[in-house]
């Protein structure tokens, strides 16, 4: 099954919904809470970071019987350090975005902890592509 | 012990989910920061914040909290209100300050 999602890099607090629309369609599917919840978790992040960083981006999600496979594509300034930018607490995110609790630098290492397999490519001025993948048949974090 | 079973106890105000106060509790939840409550709340926890914007509720109904106070006065938005409906996640506010209502919490067992 594929599923694919604009995301709107204006509306930043409505972020959440390709998301949510995901965790909806894997719940129907009868995917365990446990994988539900990585996927949720590790989704929303990457979500969220597209709106803050990217101004919004497009979403594919193949879902088969193995795993989940998402891809996260965005025309955003691009990461200049990733080594850098997966440290916990590492944050480029404005005051007015700490405010609301984002920008806690703790994005890229919940997509880290929460996937199987996570991919980040990015070119400076040009974007970021995130893949994240989780498998379906195995338990644990 | 159910979301609607905390209401009087704590003495909240009910601002959005009415139809969800049957969500079972399990544990509690504190924090400001999304990413930290997205990493580490457990499902059916009360999750206690000053955060009042609508992305509070995409986290709650990711996680599949079951409810969320929101501390101190702060004013819950609109957008919050009507996605909280939408979803089916129980927001209450209080004056409270979150170590007070840990306490009550604790006094009327849920630890």
């Amino acid at each position: 099954m594929k599923l694919s999602f604009t995301v709107d890099g204006d509306e930043f607090l409505l972020a959440g919904e390709a998301s949510s629309q995901v965790k909806k369609v894997l719940k129907q599917l009868g995917v365990s809470s446990a994988i539900i919840r990585k996927i949720a978790i590790a989704m929303y992040e990457a979500e969220i970071n597209m709106v803050l960083h990217a101004n919004g981006g497009s979403i594919d999600v193949d879902i088969t019987p193995e795993k989940i496979y998402i891809l996260f594509q965005d025309e955003g300034p691009g990461i200049k350090d990733i080594e850098l930018a997966m440290q916990e607490g590492y944050s480029t995110a404005s005051d007015e975005i700490r405010e609301l609790g984002f920008g806690a630098g703790m994005g890229l290492p919940n997509m880290k902890r929460y996937s199987d397999d996570l991919k980040i490519s990015s070119e400076l001025g040009k974007g970021t592509k995130v893949e994240i993948t989780v498998y379906l048949n195995r338990e644990g974090d | 012990m159910l979301v609607r079973d905390i209401i009087e106890k704590l003495d909240l105000s009910i601002v959005a989910g009415e139809n969800a106060l049957d969500n079972e509790i399990t544990t509690v939840y504190v924090g400001d920061l999304l990413s930290w409550v997205m990493a580490n709340a457990k499902q059916g926890s009360i999750w206690i914040t000053i955060q009042s914007h609508v992305n509070i509720v995409a986290v709650a109904s990711l996680l599949n909290l079951s409810c969320i106070i929101v501390a101190e006065g702060a004013h819950v938005d609109e957008e919050a209100i009507e996605k909280a409906n939408n979803e089916n996640i129980p927001i209450f506010s209080t004056d409270k300050d979150t170590y007070n209502l840990i306490k009550e919490l604790i006094k009327i067992g849920i630890e």
